[in-house]
């Protein structure tokens, strides 16, 4: 489906959403309340069936946190990347584990590195750090005298 | 010594052979001889976390053999090891880990310590926040061996050398043992 | 070190498999909780090797993060280094001139080659076999000398740069790969003699380690191991970079879903590897090998995702850039981290040595899911 269509599709299901210019693929911005109810239409709707979840991560833009998730269709080639703006106290989000079942490692490694809580995860604790480990790693304003060497 | 660790004068088996009617007579110290058997049938540890372990699989495999310096035999289980080469970048998450193996072996245990990251971080030494900077912060290395990875037959230097210490006598082990005598 | 550290509460054996272990994968620690020999639960720990790649990435500039990445899959450093030399010259928008097109091509494919010869190698020891290994090393040493010649190094050659590759071919370069593709075609019959037919080998994987097509989807597998169960997800047919859509390959795929299936992918696709290195070597054009770049990169404002087909799977590199010199954040989308949270859905119910049959065709690099 072409990039047009989506933004139509994409508007019809969720009038509350936004969509970013440039960029190779459809880019939308999604509230962090609405984002389980419209990513399990985005997977389950005839047309859309944007099966593969390729990519989930986070960026810590000093203000705010964005979920970013990078989606697929094997069925009908087409892509599409979601975000969500989370706030910088509290991170909460609602989990997609059981509706891509690749989520639930990589939102443990989100939880690891961010510090983003996921509501309703089957298990969410550290996956790469040591599990006594202080403190968000990947966050802009993590300082960490002791291992860290600044150049 | 020169770049081999040997001493100029040193011979292959160290000892005197004497001939005498009903056979012979060989004269040596004992520790001259227990060391020279130690060090060549010395049994490696599979110890590899990243990129110096597969510059350590290609030194086990034809092209580079180290089978014919003695080290064939390569065990899985530390107690049956006698020199550990450190192949890989150590983590803090790994660094206990790397010591209860230290721990385990029995002595008399060596250490050599393969690549840029096992000698001090390597790569990875500036704003890193879970890297160990070298692995003589968790346990005492007897040979050091630069580069990233280091060739194969760096690797090979690196265990000629270590046996050229052994037969000196002067490994932390063998230095350990004998500080009673200067105290 | 295999260790009891525990039982649950109906007696079933808490056991710890690694991280130090025989198997030449790398750091990798399993928790299995057994009912005597039968796996009830599998968990993988994690963090053994994590080098924090993302966070060090933020300080260096566009020029050299390449050489972290060589690092982190280190079988296919080339397809690694490729990979982010394609997302830097997409923020730039630079043209690579064709003859570094098809070096860099080449070049990939024979690091594919190498990296499944070991594989298999490797493989073939943990089911007991310790002769394909030296059968293995063998290929492999010839490629890693014809890649000495021109790039420099053995395993981690920083060899891709954005605008091309970092320097000349070397002179014996077609000479000699056309000697080992004479040599692999005349040695490829050995492999399947010494491990495929095996009848041992057969039984210990086949119907061992089975992942349907809709499971393989959900958790998010790439490579051979989505591939063995139908899936058609080559990046380098669905979405071609460089040369890809110029040269005449076949996509591998079985239907068994199984670790014989995935076996069998791998293998086939090392000829399919060689067909596009014959392809290529006689037909590289002349010109430049790097097309002109500015001494300081500077990518504009914006985010840049390249996907790229490693030995393991699908790649994607994301750049985050807020127009200086070093990036504000990458990811780094490893296809070993998805590959590796199928485990538990494929050993379930089958006993300890099917673990190590199945995660041997899982073909995990613990650097690459660490990062």
């Amino acid at each position: 489906m072409l990039t047009e269509d989506l933004k139509i599709q994409c508007t019809e299901l969720l009038p509350a959403i936004s969509f970013e210019e440039g960029g190779e693929w459809l880019n939308a911005y999604v509230a962090s309340e609405d984002l389980k109810s419209f990513l399990g239409k985005l997977r389950s709707l005839p047309g859309l069936e944007f099966d593969y979840l390729f990519c989930l991560t986070c960026v810590d833009w000093k203000t705010h946190l964005t979920m970013v998730y990078h989606f697929t269709s094997t069925i009908h080639r087409h892509n599409i990347v979601i975000k969500a703006k989370l706030d910088n106290s509290n991170p909460e989000i609602e989990t997609v584990s059981d509706i891509w079942r690749t989520a639930e490692m990589l939102e443990r490694e989100v939880y690891d590195l961010f510090g983003v809580k996921f509501i309703h995860h089957p298990d969410l604790r550290r996956l790469i750090m040591p599990d006594d480990w202080k403190g968000w790693p990947l966050r802009k304003d993590y300082e960490d005298p002791v291992n860290m060497i600044k150049l | 010594m020169d770049v081999t660790g040997k001493n100029k004068e040193q011979k292959d088996f160290p000892g005197e052979i004497h001939e005498t009617a009903g056979g012979g007579i060989v004269l040596s110290k004992l520790d001259e001889v227990i060391n020279w058997a130690r060090s060549n049938s010395l049994w490696p540890l599979t110890f590899a976390t990243s990129c110096c372990g597969i510059e350590m699989m290609s030194v086990a495999s034809a092209k580079y053999d180290f089978s014919r310096f003695g080290f064939e035999v390569a065990r899985a289980t530390p107690r049956q090891a006698d020199v550990i080469i450190i192949a890989g970048t150590i983590v803090n998450k790994m660094a206990p880990v790397l010591r209860r193996l230290y721990d385990q072996m029995a002595d008399p245990k060596y250490v050599i310590a393969m690549g840029a990251c096992a000698i001090s971080g390597g790569p990875f030494f500036y704003n890193t926040y879970s890297v160990v900077k070298g692995a003589d912060h968790v346990i005492p290395v007897d040979v050091y061996i630069p580069g990233c990875p280091p060739r194969p037959e760096a690797l090979l230097h690196a265990l000629i050398t270590l046996q050229g210490k052994i037969k000196a006598g002067l490994t932390r082990e063998q230095i350990k043992e004998n500080s009673y005598l200067n105290p | 070190m295999v260790e009891e550290i525990g039982r649950t509460s109906e007696g079933d054996l808490i056991i710890n498999v690694g991280p130090q272990h025989p198997a030449t994968h790398g750091v990798l620690h399993l928790v299995l909780t057994l009912n005597g020999e039968t796996i009830k639960k599998v968990e993988p720990h994690l963090g053994y090797i994590h080098r924090s790649i993302e966070k060090m990435c933020e300080s260096l500039s566009y020029r050299q993060f390449i050489y972290v990445t060589s690092r982190m899959d280190y079988l296919s450093s080339h397809i690694n280094n490729h990979g982010c030399a394609l997302c830097v010259e997409k923020g730039l928008q630079v043209e690579v001139p064709q003859r570094a097109q098809y070096i860099r091509v080449i070049m990939d494919e024979l690091t594919r080659i190498a990296s499944h010869e070991l594989w298999w190698g490797a493989m073939a020891m943990d089911l007991g076999a310790f002769t394909p290994f030296f059968h293995a090393f063998r290929e492999r040493e010839t490629i890693t000398d014809i890649m000495e010649k021109t790039c420099g190094a053995r395993l981690t050659m920083n060899y891709m740069v954005p605008g091309g590759v970092m320097a000349e071919l070397h002179p014996d370069f077609q000479k000699d790969v056309k000697s080992f593709i004479q040599l692999y075609k005349s040695k490829f019959e050995e492999y399947n003699e010494l491990v495929t037919g095996n009848i041992i080998f057969q039984n210990r994987m086949k119907s061992v380690g089975y992942i349907s097509y809709d499971d393989a989807i959900s958790y998010g597998c790439s490579g051979p191991v989505a591939r063995a169960s139908g899936v058609h997800c080559d990046i380098r047919k669905l979405y071609p970079y460089d040369i890809y859509s110029k040269v005449a390959f076949d996509e591998i795929t079985e239907t068994g879903g199984d670790s014989y299936a995935r076996y069998l992918v791998r293998l086939k696709e090392m000829t399919q590897s060689i067909r596009i290195v014959e392809q290529l070597i006689d037909n590289i054009p002349e010109g430049d090998f790097q097309a002109k770049t500015k001494a300081v990169l500077k990518l504009p404002k914006g985010e840049f995702y390249q996907r790229v087909e490693t030995a393991r799977g699908e790649l994607g590199v994301y750049i985050v850039s807020e127009g200086g010199t070093t990036p504000y954040r990458i990811k780094f989308r490893s296809p070993g981290f998805s590959n590796l949270s199928a485990l538990e859905h494929m050993v379930k119910g089958l006993k300890i040595g099917d673990l190590v049959a199945a995660m041997g065709t899982l073909d995990l690099v613990i650097p690459d899911i660490d990062r």
